[in-house]
C-alpha cells in the first residue's frame, strides 16, 4: 500500500514538474509557434519576483508569488511590444532573438542581484507513511498543475477569447478582416504564456536555490513536453507528460538518475519518429 | 626635426630600460580566479585573501627586498578562459608563480600548460585529492583530511549504514570512492550510492530511495546551484537523516544563504571558517582566527563570509614568500627545492606544513555541526592532520618527478 502510494507520489511529482515546466511554453510555442528559448528566463523572472518581493517587503508567500507572476506578465508584454511582435511567422528568427534575450536577461540578473539569493523556506509541512515522509507542498504542486491546465483548457477552448486567439493565430488575415484586433489578441496571448511561466517560477522558487540560471533547469523538460504533446498542446500536454514521467520515474527507480534521463530523451526521439503529430495527433486522429 | 625624433626615441628607450629595472624589483604573482560566474560566490573571499597577504608582506618590506605584485585575470568560471589566461600569465606577463582555480575541472585544464612551461603553481582549494605533480603545491584540504575525520566520527555517533549521493563527474566519483573505502575500513556498510547529473534539480525520487535504504548517515557530495536545491527539498520532505559533506558551508556558506531548516543536521569538516573564533571561545584557534578576521575585515569590511578557501589562499601566498626567502631567489627549481625542504606557516587556523613527498599541506580540521536555526558549533577539532595518502601510495616528488592525478583505485605504480 505504501509502495503504491510511493509510486504515485514519485510519478505525480515528475509529472507536475513536466507540466509546470511546459505550461507557459505550450501557449507561446505550442500555440503561437514562437520557438521561445527565453522561456527559462520568464521562469527566472517569476522566481526572482517572488523571492525579492517576499524578502524586501516581508510579504506572505502567496502574495509574493502573485507579485512575481504580475512582474513576469509585464515583462512579457514589454518584450512582445518591442521584439516578439516583429517575429510572428518567422520561427527561425525567433530562435535567435529569444536566445539573445535569454542571455541578456540571465546576465542582467547576475549583475543586479549577484550570483545567488537567500532562499525562502518551502511552505506547508510534511507527513509520514511508514518509513517514508513526504512534502505536502509537492502534493499541492501536483494538484495545482492539473487545475491550472484545466483552467487553460477552458480559457482557450470554451471562451470567446479562446476562439478569437485560436482564429487569430491560425488565419490572422481572415480574423483581421472579420474585425478582430489581432495585435491585441497576440499581446494578450503572449502575456498569458509569460504569466504561466511566471507561475512556474513562483511555485518552484521556495524549493530551489535561486540563482540567475534557475530557469535553465526547466527548459529541456519544457521543450520535450510541448514537442511530444503535438499540435494541440492543451489536449496533448497531459498524455505527453504522463508518458514521459512514467518512463523517467520507472527507469530511475530501477536503475539510476543518469539512465532515467537517457531513457526520457530516447523515448522523446521515438515519439517524434513514430508520432510526428505528437500525443494530440493520436487523440484527434490527425495524421 | 631630427633632433626631436632622436630625443623621442632616446626617451622611449630610457623609459623601457627604466621600467625593466622597475619590473625586476617586483616578484610577479599570477592569479587566476573566478570573479564572476558559477563559482564567484565562494571565490571572491579567496581573491581578497590573496590581496591581504600580499599587502601585509609588502608592508613588511616584501621578499628579498622586492615587492610582491599581483597580475590577476577573471577566469569567469570557464575552463577555456583558464587556459587562455594561464598562457598569457606565462608568456606575456612572465609571472614567477601562478595561484588559483576553484573547480577540479579548471585545475586540470591548466595543469598541462603549467607543466609544459615548468611554471610553479599553487592550487588553494579543497578537492578530491591525488594530484602528484612536481610543479604543483596544494594548500587546500584533501579526502584523507576531510573524510577520514568526518566519516568515522559520524558512524560512531549515528550508526554504520552509510548512503552517498554525489555529483556525477570526477570530483563526486572520486570523493565517493573515498567514502566507500573509509566506511569499509571502519566496519560499516554502504547501503546505497547514487551519482546525480549536474543538471538535476528535482530530488523527490532520490529522497525516497534514501528513505527506502534507511541509512544512519547520508553523505552529500553535491556540486553547483541546481544540486544545492537538494537541501531545501530534503528538509521539506522531512528526511531527517544526519548529513555529512566536504563541500558545503566551508565554501559557499549555504548555512547563511539558505533559510533554515534546509541545512540542519549537517556535518562538514573544514580547515577554516570565520565562525571558528566565535564558537571556540579561547585558546590558540580562537586567538588566530580572531586576529585573522580582524585584519581581513579592516581591509574588506563588506565581505559576506570568510571561507576556508580564503584561509588557504592566504596561507599559499605566505608559504610561497617563505620559500623564496629560504631559496634566496625566485628561480622556480630552487623555490621548489625550498618548498620540499619542509616549509611551515602559522596561519589563520594554526600551522600548515608542506609535505615534501606529495606537495600537499597539513591542516587543523574542524568538524562543524549545523544545528537548529543553522547555528554553527564545532564538536571536535583534529590537530595537525597530514595529507598522508599520496606519500604512502608511492608519490615521492623530491625523488621522482611526476605529473599525474591518482585515485584510491588507481594509485601510483611503484
Amino acid at each position: 500500500m505504501i509502495m503504491l502510494f510511493n509510486i504515485v507520489y514519485q510519478f505525480g511529482d515528475a509529472l507536475s514538474f513536466l507540466l509546470l515546466s511546459a505550461i507557459g511554453l505550450a501557449v507561446i510555442f505550442g500555440m503561437m509557434k514562437i520557438i521561445n528559448l527565453a522561456h527559462g528566463e520568464f521562469i527566472t523572472v517569476g522566481a526572482y519576483g517572488t523571492v525579492v518581493s517576499a524578502k524586501a517587503f516581508n510579504l506572505p508567500l502567496p502574495i509574493a508569488m502573485a507579485f512575481g507572476v504580475i512582474i513576469t506578465i509585464i515583462f512579457g508584454l514589454i518584450l512582445e511590444k518591442l521584439i516578439i511582435r516583429h517575429l510572428y511567422g518567422r520561427p527561425l528568427d525567433s530562435v535567435v532573438a529569444t536566445w539573445g534575450i535569454s542571455l541578456i536577461v540571465s546576465q542582467s540578473f547576475l549583475v543586479i542581484f549577484g550570483p545567488s539569493l537567500e532562499g525562502l523556506q518551502t511552505p506547508l509541512g510534511n507527513f509520514k507513511l511508514g518509513d517514508y515522509s513526504y512534502s505536502e507542498y509537492r502534493i499541492f504542486l501536483i494538484f495545482f498543475a492539473f487545475i491550472l491546465l484545466g483552467l487553460l483548457y477552458i480559457l482557450f477552448m470554451k471562451t470567446s477569447f479562446g476562439t478569437l486567439a485560436r482564429a487569430t493565430i491560425e488565419k490572422p488575415e481572415i480574423a483581421s478582416s472579420m474585425g478582430v484586433n489581432i495585435s491585441n489578441v497576440y499581446s494578450v496571448t503572449f502575456a498569458i504564456g509569460a504569466g504561466l511561466a511566471g507561475i512556474t517560477g513562483a511555485l518552484y522558487a521556495p524549493t530551489m536555490t535561486v540563482v540567475p540560471s534557475i530557469g535553465q533547469a526547466f527548459i529541456v523538460s519544457a521543450f520535450i513536453t510541448v514537442v511530444t504533446a503535438g499540435a494541440s498542446p492543451f489536449i496533448g500536454l497531459i498524455p505527453a507528460a504522463s508518458f514521459l514521467s512514467a518512463v523517467q520515474t520507472s527507469v530511475t527507480f530501477y536503475y539510476k538518475a543518469t539512465i532515467g534521463i537517457i531513457a526520457l530523451l530516447f523515448s522523446v526521439i521515438l515519439i517524434i519518429r513514430f508520432l510526428p503529430k505528437g500525443f494530440s495527433g493520436l487523440i484527434t486522429k490527425e495524421k | 626635426m631630427k633632433k626631436i625624433i632622436t630625443l623621442i626615441i632616446t626617451s622611449f628607450l630610457s623609459i623601457i630600460l627604466f621600467s625593466n629595472v622597475l619590473f625586476a624589483e617586483t616578484i610577479k604573482l599570477g592569479i587566476l580566479e573566478d570573479e564572476t560566474g558559477n563559482f564567484a560566490i565562494a571565490v571572491i573571499p579567496k581573491i581578497h585573501a590573496y590581496e591581504l597577504a600580499v599587502k601585509e608582506i609588502n608592508a613588511k618590506g616584501g621578499v628579498l627586498g622586492k615587492k610582491l605584485e599581483i597580475v590577476r585575470y577573471d577566469t569567469q568560471s570557464d575552463n577555456t578562459r583558464f587556459q587562455e589566461f594561464a598562457r598569457r600569465l606565462i608568456e606575456k606577463d612572465k609571472v614567477d608563480v601562478v595561484f588559483g582555480a576553484f573547480s577540479s575541472a579548471s585545475r586540470e585544464a591548466i595543469r598541462p600548460i603549467i607543466d609544459k612551461a615548468k611554471m610553479l603553481y599553487f592550487y588553494n582549494n579543497q578537492y578530491e585529492g591525488g594530484v602528484c605533480d612536481k610543479n604543483v603545491f596544494v594548500t587546500g584540504a584533501v579526502p584523507e583530511q576531510q573524510f577520514s575525520t568526518l566519516v568515522p566520527w559520524l558512524m560512531e555517533k549515528y550508526g554504520k549504514n552509510v548512503y552517498t549521493i554525489a555529483a556525477d563527474y570526477n570530483f563526486g566519483q572520486i570523493s565517493a570512492e573515498w567514502v566507500r573505502q573509509i566506511v569499509k575500513e571502519n566496519g560499516g556498510t554502504m547501503v546505497g550510492e547514487e551519482f546525480i547529473p549536474l543538471d538535476v534539480s528535482q530530488f523527490s525520487q532520490t529522497i525516497q530511495k534514501i528513505q527506502a535504504a534507511k541509512p544512519d548517515v547520508l553523505m552529500t557530495l553535491m556540486v553547483g546551484a541546481k544540486q544545492a536545491s537538494f537541501y531545501e527539498q530534503q528538509a521539506a520532505a522531512g528526511l531527517g537523516i544526519p548529513m555529512g559533506t566536504s563541500v558545503n558551508v566551508g565554501q559557499a556558506y549555504e548555512h547563511r544563504r539558505f533559510a533554515p531548516p534546509a541545512l540542519e543536521n549537517m556535518y562538514v569538516t573544514v580547515n577554516y571558517i570565520e565562525e571558528v573564533h566565535s564558537v571556540i571561545t579561547s585558546g590558540e584557534y580562537h586567538e588566530k582566527s580572531k586576529d585573522f578576521m580582524a585584519r581581513f575585515k579592516a581591509e574588506y569590511p563588506d565581505e559576506p563570509y570568510v571561507n576556508m578557501e580564503a584561509a588557504n589562499a592566504y596561507n599559499a601566498i605566505n608559504i610561497y614568500a617563505l620559500a623564496v626567502e629560504k631559496a634566496g631567489t625566485t628561480e622556480k627549481a630552487k623555490v621548489i627545492e625550498a618548498l620540499e625542504s619542509g616549509i611551515s606557516f602559522d596561519g589563520p587556523s594554526g600551522v600548515v606544513s608542506i609535505d615534501p613527498k606529495s606537495h600537499h599541506g597539513s591542516h587543523t580540521i574542524f568538524l562543524v555541526e549545523v544545528g537548529k536555526g543553522h547555528k554553527v558549533s564545532i564538536p571536535k577539532v583534529f590537530k595537525d592532520v597530514q595529507p598522508y595518502w599520496l606519500g604512502e601510495a608511492g608519490c615521492n616528488l623530491p625523488e621522482k618527478a611526476d605529473y599525474s592525478q591518482y585515485t584510491p583505485s588507481k594509485p601510483p605504480k611503484s
